[in-house]
């Protein structure tokens, strides 16, 4: 019998032309940060107006792929299209062909015979969003996949930080908690290397992945290192990566007690993070979370604006397209 | 223990090569003169004696590859895999003898399993190849095969390839029990409490990426524990598919001390390290997986001293659409038969890692020796099971040029130098460029 080959090489399509996306803290440089901080900025201050609505990305469109749950991704990323007047779609996996047992691969091509201009993904895999580029046209954003990577969190928590302090380069931030599950603190490593803070690590053994310290941080098992940094952030316990039995720690209580950043960790003028959704009790008391210092309602609020930023350069041609100020409307 | 189809031994003169048999101990520039598939005169200027002639100067004319490892996915999934499509893609790989390991399904427990493939293999097979059946029951860990029937019907050699042996105490029974068949037993090394849920090698590139990590010391705690119970039952062992440093330093220690143990290594082991995961191709996804460059430094050493004495493929075919997902969602294993060489050539002998007659040896005799299979030999008398290579050639490797079922290759796309020109498996031409 001969030997059928589906997909042969000589009928692939030809190479398409480049696309940019947003898949990954290691794909952006520093002026890339910068210039996406900026835009975040002054679409801010169109966020002041009694109309809210842009029409910058007008007759495009926008689908969002949710294939995790997600509160304050998904509907940031859903108003910040709405925003900028895209026209929007949300895919959830639950109700959705993928409960059906459709493959990732073949619901983006269903989605991309939509022609949309964008897709943003999240998803419980490392890499889904990487492999999204090569059945679609879309650009590409990466709302979070796996352990792996959360950008556009990154770049919210770089907004939120240099409106707090008015500068990155010289902070010392101490990411403290479940960084083995966390894509918040392997996009935020990257980000906050790239524009020049120092980052100590902190947490349980088991929870500090081996290796870790060649991203260029310090990891110690020891919270008392939190004292000198200038800002804490602080991760979610993500009880739900973890397998049964594994052991990491042996109970919530025992974290708490040794990790939770309580009010005696801290000190007065020490800024405070947490990517949400927060387990009050766990990883941070709710003295902290409600504290004048955290500025976890701001992180909420960047969000926002840091998409609409992302939407607006992936969909215009970026810095040497429309300045953002012309496009909007800010002088 | 190794079964092909039948065909007409052929007649050939093989002109102008330069013939290495590192065994032998020749290289020279020769002749080589096959009647009715058996060598039969080596030396300059030989007469064609009617026989058809292969103009080979400039090429190098070595003892056939014996492949100690392969997965042929016959039976259950024959869309990956045959065993017609499996030793085709062998033949053009350059080998003259594959293994084909028991993890199908069903898995190959049983004399009737058993008895079927070879009878599937005497209908189809390319090239011969020989089956390892299981050393347990559907490789369940709990009950041992009827080791001794399935040597009578054929058994190459046993193994749970796939998954370790964890019980210790059954380990150590499957060894006394092994003795009397005088196969060996194949071992797939790996503490599964450590490396449950691993993707990939557990260090500085999973931490970045944050894959699950699949540490080192999951595969040579399990070495270190099988060599403890070979030497304890005085039994041999082969170690398969070896990735780490540290499994390499407890073989060199164990064969100091004079244990009976045989290794493999494959050539993505040889040529790759977890660097290469970065791009999330799940073509980089195997088990064992990618380690880190000191351990591929190890592996390759021992490769060059012999402690390794085997290269294995570990071709593991799986479908298109099974593949093609986000890497987490892979199956482990990649396709090889039909690249080692090639590969081996390009990224070992040409920047002067290894010398080629070394590496010829490793895929050769080292693996026919590990199983007690006949080593492929060039010299009078001799079955010919030869390959003939080009050693100038590059190619590129396509997914429409694969003669396996399945693509799921990393070289793909990849430009190789060295090419297989011609295959004679047990004497007759099994493949030609």
């Amino acid at each position: 019998m001969a030997d059928i080959k589906l997909v042969r090489d000589d009928l692939r399509p030809p190479e398409e032309p480049p696309r940019r996306h947003f898949i990954s803290i290691q794909d952006v440089t520093r002026e890339d940060v910068e210039r996406l901080l900026a835009t975040a900025r002054t679409l801010e201050r169109a966020m002041d107006r009694e109309v809210k609505k842009l029409p910058t990305l007008k007759g495009r469109l926008v689908i969002n792929m949710f294939y995790e749950s997600s509160t304050r991704t998904s509907s940031s990323f859903e108003l910040a299209a709405k925003r900028l007047s895209a026209d929007t779609m949300s895919i959830k996996a639950a109700g959705s062909s993928v409960d059906k047992g459709e493959s990732l691969k073949d619901t983006a091509i269903t989605l991309g015979a939509y022609d949309p201009d964008l897709i943003v993904i999240r998803h419980p895999q490392i890499g889904a969003p990487h492999r999204r580029p090569r059945v679609t046209q879309a650009h590409v954003v990466n709302a979070g996949d796996g352990k792996h990577q959360h950008p556009t969190q990154a770049l919210l928590d770089l907004y939120t930080i240099n409106e707090e302090f008015g500068r990155v380069e010289g902070l010392h931030v101490a990411i403290v908690g479940d960084v083995l599950h966390s894509r918040v603190a392997r996009s935020n490593i990257q980000a906050l290397k790239l524009l020049g803070a120092h980052v100590t690590l902190v947490g349980p053994p088991a929870l500090i992945p081996r290796g870790i310290e060649a991203m260029g941080v310090e990891a110690t098992t020891d919270i008392g290192a939190i004292a000198g940094a200038d800002l804490v952030y602080v991760l979610r316990m993500q009880q739900e990566r973890m397998a049964e039995g594994a052991n990491y720690v042996p109970s919530l209580r025992e974290y708490a007690a040794r990790w939770g950043v309580t009010p005696e960790r801290i000190r007065p003028g020490q800024k405070i993070m947490h990517p949400g959704p927060m387990n009050r009790g766990v990883e941070i008391d709710p003295r902290v979370a409600d504290h004048v210092d955290a500025l976890i309602e701001t992180q909420v609020r960047a969000g926002l604006v840091t998409r609409m930023a992302v939407l607006y350069d992936l969909l215009t041609s970026g810095p040497v397209g429309v300045p953002v100020e012309a496009a909007v409307g800010v002088a | 223990m190794l079964f092909a189809k039948e065909s007409p031994k052929q007649d050939l003169v093989i002109r102008g090569a330069r013939v290495v048999d590192p065994v032998e101990g020749v290289d020279a520039t020769l002749d080589v003169r096959i009647d009715g598939g058996s060598i039969a005169e080596l030396g300059a200027s030989l007469d064609a004696n009617g026989h058809r002639v292969v103009e080979a100067e400039g090429l190098v004319l070595a003892p056939a590859f014996v492949d100690p490892h392969v997965h042929l996915r016959a039976p259950g999934r024959e869309d990956e895999e045959t065993i017609a499509s499996g030793t085709a893609a062998a033949a053009a790989g350059g080998y003259c003898a594959i293994l084909a390991m028991p993890n199908t399904d069903p898995v190959v427990d049983s004399s009737a399993i058993l008895g079927a493939l070879v009878e599937q293999a005497r209908a189809t097979a390319e090239i011969p190849v020989g089956f390892l059946a299981a050393i347990t029951k559907g490789q369940g860990g709990s009950e041992l095969t009827e080791m001794g029937e399935l040597a009578d019907a054929g058994a190459a050699a046993f193994s749970d390839d796939g998954v370790p042996i964890a019980a210790p105490g059954l380990m150590r029974r499957a060894l006394q029990y092994a003795s009397i068949t005088g196969r060996p037993l194949a071992l797939h090394c790996e503490e599964q409490s450590l490396s449950r849920g691993g993707h990939m090698h557990e260090g500085e590139v999973s931490a970045e990426l944050g894959f699950t990590g699949y540490p080192s010391v999951a595969e040579s705690l399990m070495v270190e524990r099988d060599l403890a119970l070979a030497v304890y039952e005085e039994q041999p062992l082969h170690l398969l598919h070896l990735s780490a440093r540290e499994s390499v330093e407890a073989l060199r220690r164990a064969r100091a001390a004079g244990v009976r143990v045989t290794a493999e290594v494959t050539p993505h082991h040889l040529c790759l390290t977890d660097e290469a995961v970065r791009s999330l191709d799940p073509n980089l996804k195997m088990n064992p997986p990618l380690r880190a460059e000191e351990d591929r430094a190890a592996l390759l050493e021992a490769l060059r001293d012999g402690n390794i004495c085997s290269i294995a493929s570990d071709h593991a075919p799986h479908a298109r659409h099974e593949k093609d997902v986000p890497f987490e969602a892979a199956p482990f294993g990649v396709t090889g038969l039909e690249t080692a060489f090639s590969a081996l050539y390009t990224y070992l002998v040409e920047p002067g890692l290894i010398p080629l007659d070394t590496l010829l040896e490793r895929l050769s005799a080292g693996p026919a020796r590990a199983y007690g299979l006949d080593e492929p030999r060039i010299a009078v008398g001799a079955p010919a099971n030869l390959v003939l290579l080009d050693t100038r050639a590059s190619w590129r490797v396509t997914e429409t040029g694969f003669r396996s079922r399945s693509v799921n290759s990393w070289l793909v796309g990849k430009t190789l130098k060295g090419k297989v020109a011609l295959t004679v498996a047990n004497g007759r031409v099994a493949f030609e460029a």
